[in-house]
This record gives structure tokens, sequence and C-alpha cells, in this order.
């Protein structure tokens, strides 16, 4: 098979080709110009001749399946396509700046810089996730940041599509990866676990922060095994002022069973926008690696290398959404409260992995300038945090499942949104007032949060009493 | 392959209008080549299942129809499902035989005795005319490049099943096909070998279109038009796309009830009509 060779200047499907801007293994990439397209293109082209590796044409044929497919700020766009019968491409938007595999030589960054870059990487692959994509090659160097602060994934040669045929399934003995940050089930053949997703942050995060790779630098097949039971050196072994709750995120993602990491990268996400609200456990606090028997019995015993049946990623990620209930701690909300107590614990129950952010809003006034501390002296923001576990304490939920968090505003609405919004919640619970004076004035706050969110809400009523019938429906 | 007769019946004119009227003609660069086809096997006399499809093919704009055989056996309207197809192929569809289709003509020993009963009873209430059509229909029919046929391509008058991704192989070895199309077994599935002959498999997930990638060759392998057994009781079948060279694999609710209470009507086998509500 003779194919034209790419070169500086030639035309194809309408692209124009501009310089070789990379040569890599599996593909090189060129700057491509297109008269109809004004964002900066890259064009991607597979290594495919003879002798080169029989991944890099599998590789190539998942990203023009995926790529085309996917849509959003993180993940650069696809413009056009071409297959092996002519030439092989993909077309895509070029990410201004460089990987994250820049930063490689200044390791160990500052734990808060950490923090920061991976919340972006987990809300980016929360993003991917739900587009029924797992990246399978999260690393360093598919990491990129646009101007605006979004990181974009890039590279999907290696991916799973939950609904599309996976090419690379039965393709090579080796799991293809990059091997300090392939997830241990991998290595047993899994692809459909957007957890393995997670893992691979939880190298990144561990790597950024240590300056060490958790699981060393070994490429053989026997080296990466070892991560089927043995745990790595905790953090804070390494670095004493380890704060503890990195380490319990890190310590988690590292899990070598996929359901001891947190369930969803939104969760994930949602642990490193709230550092102080992550649940420690014993993981925050260790500071050696698990003793020789635990490692022998996981070693031998089976454990996760136990066959498990075929997981779908939509499943798994509706049944680890983030539930917010927003909540009055004002006198006379207690029989609404109730029945908000009485719906979130139906979610919850029937969504084992779920966890549930109770918000209340610390009406600020438009003019006055607001105190601290109420009449009596007490700090108004934290009685107001322990009105809240108080409230969620019948659920009794695990502490890893709950969070507490005081909004002030001045538009309880408006920060409701805003906060829905930023921790990516699934589903927001809120209560809806009888009828009063202050909701025909101001409007009321559930019907706006009902209008506005980008979730699902659901807006509880209290039982209608037979005497309140009458009034109710007058009122609309 | 099989001989058209240029004659429109009024059902079968009925089809080629309203098809015609959903095409995109500035999409094509040749006004004669067809890109949207409807692929439909199984039907298996399920009158109200197959009438579903065909309305949902239409509304998808499908330009040409394949019917990859086993029309016949199991369901209550034989002489009306054999009829449509015998229409629609005179208006340019291509059909290929199924095993219970030449069943009728040849009694086959491998049948299980629900098969059977039906078989005999079918074969009571076609013509002449339609026993003849169902007896010259082809084993298989290469269309550019893509084969249609009822069970499997390495010994199409041998009806193996497709059960695993070894079975694929040997079908899509035996053939230069790029896509081969067959169903008998009313599971859908996907399979591709790729040029080091290394086997996927998939099972496709209804209304996503997947690319049938050039470098790679394929098995399409269709769910039932009339008596799905994936455990999905809705009628499957599938939309392919000669220029993007997408597939679709599509599922209709019909009305099961309905083909279930002719097939109880006719005195067949209680089982065949049980089996349409749990699509087992």
């Amino acid at each position: 098979m003779v194919k034209p060779a790419i070169v500086e200047g030639t035309q194809l499907d309408g692209f124009t080709v501009g310089e070789c801007v990379h040569r890599g293994g599996m593909a090189t990439l060129w700057t491509v110009t297109h008269p109809g397209i004004t964002v900066p293109l890259l064009m991607k082209v597979p290594r495919v001749s003879e002798g080169e590796d029989p991944a890099a044409i599998v590789s190539f044929e998942m990203e023009q399946m995926i790529l085309p497919r996917l849509a959003g700020p993180h993940v650069p766009g696809c413009f056009g396509t071409g297959d092996f019968a002519r030439q092989a491409y993909v077309v895509i938007e070029r990410i201004a700046g460089q990987t994250l595999y820049s930063r490689i030589n200044e390791l160990p960054i500052p734990y808060e810089e950490a923090r920061l870059i991976a919340g972006r990487v987990a809300t980016a692959l929360a993003d991917l996730h739900r587009q029924n994509v797992i990246h399978h090659d999260v690393k360093p160097s598919s990491i990129m940041f646009r101007p605006s602060g979004e990181c974009v994934l890039i590279d999907f040669g290696l991916s799973h599509h939950n609904l599309l045929p996976d090419l690379l399934q039965e393709e090579f003995r080796l799991p293809y990866g990059t091997a300090p940050y392939t997830a241990p089930e991998r290595l047993l053949g899994v692809r459909d676990d957007p957890r393995s997703d997670l893992f691979s942050l939880g190298v990144l995060l561990y790597f950024f922060t240590t300056g060490v790779r958790p699981f060393g630098e070994s490429e053989t097949l026997g080296g990466m095994r070892r991560r089927l039971w043995r745990d790595p050196y905790p953090p804070r072994q390494l670095k004493p002022d380890y704060p503890p709750w990195l380490q319990e995120i890190v310590l988690r993602c590292l899990e070598i069973d996929p359901v001891w990491r947190h369930p969803t990268a939104s969760q994930l996400a949602f642990d490193l926008a709230h550092p102080d609200q992550v649940k420690l456990t014993a993981r925050s606090e260790r500071l050696k690696r698990d003793p020789l028997g635990t490692v022998w019995r996981r070693r031998f015993n089976g454990g996760i290398t136990q066959p498990k049946p075929k997981s779908d990623v939509a499943v798994q990620l509706a049944s680890g959404p983030i539930v917010a209930v927003a909540l009055d701690t004002e006198d006379g909300s207690g029989p609404l409260n109730e029945c908000l107590r009485m719906t979130a614990a139906h979610l919850l129950a029937t969504l084992p992995s779920s966890r549930l952010a109770c918000i209340n809003v610390l009406k600020l006034g438009r003019i006055t300038i607001d105190r601290t501390l109420d009449e009596q002296g007490n700090n108004k923001h934290i009685d107001r945090l322990v009105a809240l576990r108080h409230w969620a304490s019948p659920l009794e939920l695990d502490e890893s499942r709950l969070t507490v968090h005081v909004l002030e505003a001045v538009d309880p609405a408006a920060a409701i949104l805003e906060f829905t919004g930023i921790n990516h919640v699934d589903h927001i619970v809120i209560g809806a007032r009888r009828n009063s004076m202050l909701r025909t004035l101001l409007g009321s706050v559930s019907a706006k949060v009902a209008a506005e969110a980008a979730c699902t809400v659901t807006v509880v009523r209290p039982p209608r009493l037979a005497t309140a019938m009458a009034q109710e429906t007058a009122g609309g | 392959m099989t001989e058209r007769i240029h004659h429109c019946g009024p059902q079968a004119r009925r089809y080629l209008i309203s098809l015609k009227a959903n095409t995109r003609t500035g999409a094509r660069m040749h006004a004669e080549e067809i890109v949207r086809l409807a692929v439909f096997a199984d039907i298996h006399a399920n009158r109200q299942a197959f009438t579903a499809c065909l309305d949902s093919a239409r509304a998808r704009g499908a330009e040409r129809i394949i019917c990859l055989g086993d029309i016949v056996g199991y369901g209550a309207d034989p002489e009306w499902a054999v009829e449509t197809v015998m229409d629609l192929v005179k208006n340019g569809a291509i059909a290929v035989i199924g095993n219970h289709d030449a069943a009728i003509g040849a009694a086959s020993e491998t049948m299980n005795a629900e098969a059977q009963a039906a078989i005999e009873w079918t074969r009571g209430r076609l013509s002449a005319p339609q026993r003849r059509f169902l007896a010259e229909l082809p084993l298989k029919h290469p269309d550019g490049d893509r084969l249609y046929v009822h069970s499997e391509a390495s010994h199409p008058a041998r009806w193996h099943y497709v059960r695993s991704t070894s079975d694929a192989a040997r079908s899509i070895e035996a053939t230069a096909a790029h896509v081969t199309f067959c169903g008998h077994i009313h599971k859908p599935a996907l399979y591709s070998m790729s040029s080091a002959a290394k086997m996927t498999n998939f099972i496709p997930t209804s209304e996503t279109p997947v690319q049938l990638l050039n470098g790679r060759r394929w098995l399409a392998v269709l769910g039932s038009v009339g008596q799905p057994r994936d455990g999905n009781p809705a009628a499957a079948y599938a939309m392919f796309d000669t220029t993007t060279r997408e597939i679709t694999f599509c599922r209709v609710p019909y009305d099961v009830v309905a083909a279930a209470d002719r097939i109880r009507a006719n005195g067949l086998p209680h089982w065949l009509a049980d089996r349409l509500l749990i699509g087992r």
C-alpha cells in the first residue's frame, strides 16, 4: 500500500499542511490550516509503515472513532478524520502551551498548587466519563490547560468508549499504557472501569507532591504486577509535613481494589475542592506500608484478581451522584426539614456510592454591615454548621459521604446555583416554603433554583393538610 | 443473484414513494447511488413487528431494503410476510434465504419440535408462487464490498450460528467483503478483524452509530425483527450508511401482545407466543 507522504505544503481534504511540530513513536504532528476554520489546528498522522508497532494503527483507529464524538472544553475539538484507505489522519484543535510534563523537573511542587491542578484534572475526567469514555492514559504528557484554566485531556489512543467496540480489547498481551500510571485492574484486562483513571491521577498527584513515583518506573509486566498486592510508601513517610487530607485523597486514589477509591471523578474533584471537609481515616495517618502478612494475603488469596462481571460506565456514574440538600435552619422550618430528610434518605438508600452535601445560606443584608456574631455573641456560621450536622445525623451516613457548607450571600438562590454548579452536583433537593408574605415579595428560592439549575432538582413540600388545601390552591 | 422484475404492486409503490420522499439528494455524489440501507433479519412471519420496523426505517430515510432470510417460521402471518418481501424485492430490495424459508420446500431434520410444527403449518398456508419465491432465494448476495447472508459466510447452507469470536473469524476469513451482514442467532453483535487478524467483539448499543472503519473487516450480526432473543422484546433491525460507513442498530417497540395472540389463535405452539413477550 503506497501512501502519499505528508510534507509541508501538502493539500488534504481542504487542509494545508504546515510545519511538523512533533515526531513521536506512534504519530507525527503537523500544524495545518483550513480556509473555513479560525481555531489553530493540528494534524495527527499515525506511523504505520513497515515494521512499526501495530499498536499505532489500533490506537489511531480508536482516536478516529472517539475524538469526533467528544465535546466540551476538556477535550480538543475535532475537525476532520481520514482513514487508511487514502491517508490516515485526525485534525484537532491545537491547544496552546505545554503539557504538564514540562513541570517534571520542578517536582515536588507545593501542596496547594498540586491540589488545584489535580482538581482541574478530576473535573475534566468527570466530564469525559459522563461522555462514556475512559481515558486510560492519564499522565503529565496527556494533560494541558486552556488560558482560562480548564484542563484539556489529549491522546485518546488507548481510551475505551462504553458504547463503541473496544478495538484494544484483545489486541495485545501486555496492557498498553504508561507503566507507572497504569491501574492494577488494567493488568488483569479490565478496561471498563472509570476508576482506573482515578488511580492514574492518584499516581500523578503522589509524584507531583513527593517527587517520587509510587510504583517506580518498572516497565516489565512482572514489575507492574507488584501493584496488585503491594501498596506504595505513604507520602508522610517521605515528607513528614504532608497534609493528612492530601494523603487521605492520594492513598484513596491508589487503592488496589477500585471499589475503595472515590466512586466517581466528580466526588474526587469535590474532595479536592474542599480539603477541610475530607473525612480522615486511618489512611491519612499511615506512616508505613501494609505489613507483609496483609500483602501476602492479597497476593495469594485472590481479592481483586477474582473475575468480575462487565460494568457499565453510565450505570456506575449514575450510582455515585453528588446530592445537595438546601436547608433552612430558621425557626418554623422543622416540618419541611423533616420531609427533606425523608426524601434525602430515600435517594441515598438507592444510591450506595452517592454523597450528600448539606448547604445553608447565611443571608447577608444588602446595605448593613453584617456581624459574624449574633446578639448573644455566638458565631452564626458555626451555629449553622452544627445545625446542618444535627439535621443529617438521623441519616446515619458514613462520614466520608457527608459534607456541610454554609454559604454567605445576599441572594440565596444564586448562592445555591453557584455552589452546585462549581461542585458538579447531580441532584439538588430543596424545600418550598408555604405561601408567605416574604415569598410573595421576594420570589421563591426553590422556583429559581428549579428553573436555572443545570441538574435535576427535587422540590419538596410538606404533606398537605386538609385545612390548608383551599389556601394552597388559591395561591397556585 | 435474484432476477428483478420491474413491476410495482400497490403496496410496494407506497413504500417506494415514501422512501424517495425522505432521501437527501444534495448529500449524494451520484443520483443513483444508494446510501441508506435498512437491514432486516429473521422476520419470522411477525406482521406487527415487521410493519413497525419498515415504518421506522422509512422515517429514517431508508433507500434500499435488505432482508437476511427467515421470512417465515414461528409467526402467524406467513402469507403477508412473503407477499410483502416479494413486493419489496420487485422494487429493488435484496433478499437471501434462511433455514426456515428453505425448510418450507425441503424438510430439515435439525429443527426442534416447535419450529417443525410451525413449518408444517406455514407450508399449508403459502401459495405455490410464494413457496417458489422462497425456494429460489439465493444463499448469499454480494453487493459491492458488502455481503448479505443468513447464517454466516463460511458454509451458508449449513446454518452455523455465530456464537463466538472464533465463529466470527471463520466467517470473515471466508469472504473478501468489508462488511458481512447476517442474522440467524437472534441476538445482535458486532465483530471486527484487524489487518493483523486480531478479533474484537461487541454487543451493540441501540441508536449509537458505529463507523465500520476501513482498516478492518466486519461481521454485523443483526437481532431479529420477529422473534428477539436477547431479553429485549422490541423488534430489531439496523441502518447502514454506505457513505459514512456507519451502522446503527435500532430497536422498535411493537404490539407484541397482538402478535402473540395471532400465534395462539392459529393453534401454533404456545411457547412461540410466550417467548415474544419476554424476548427470549
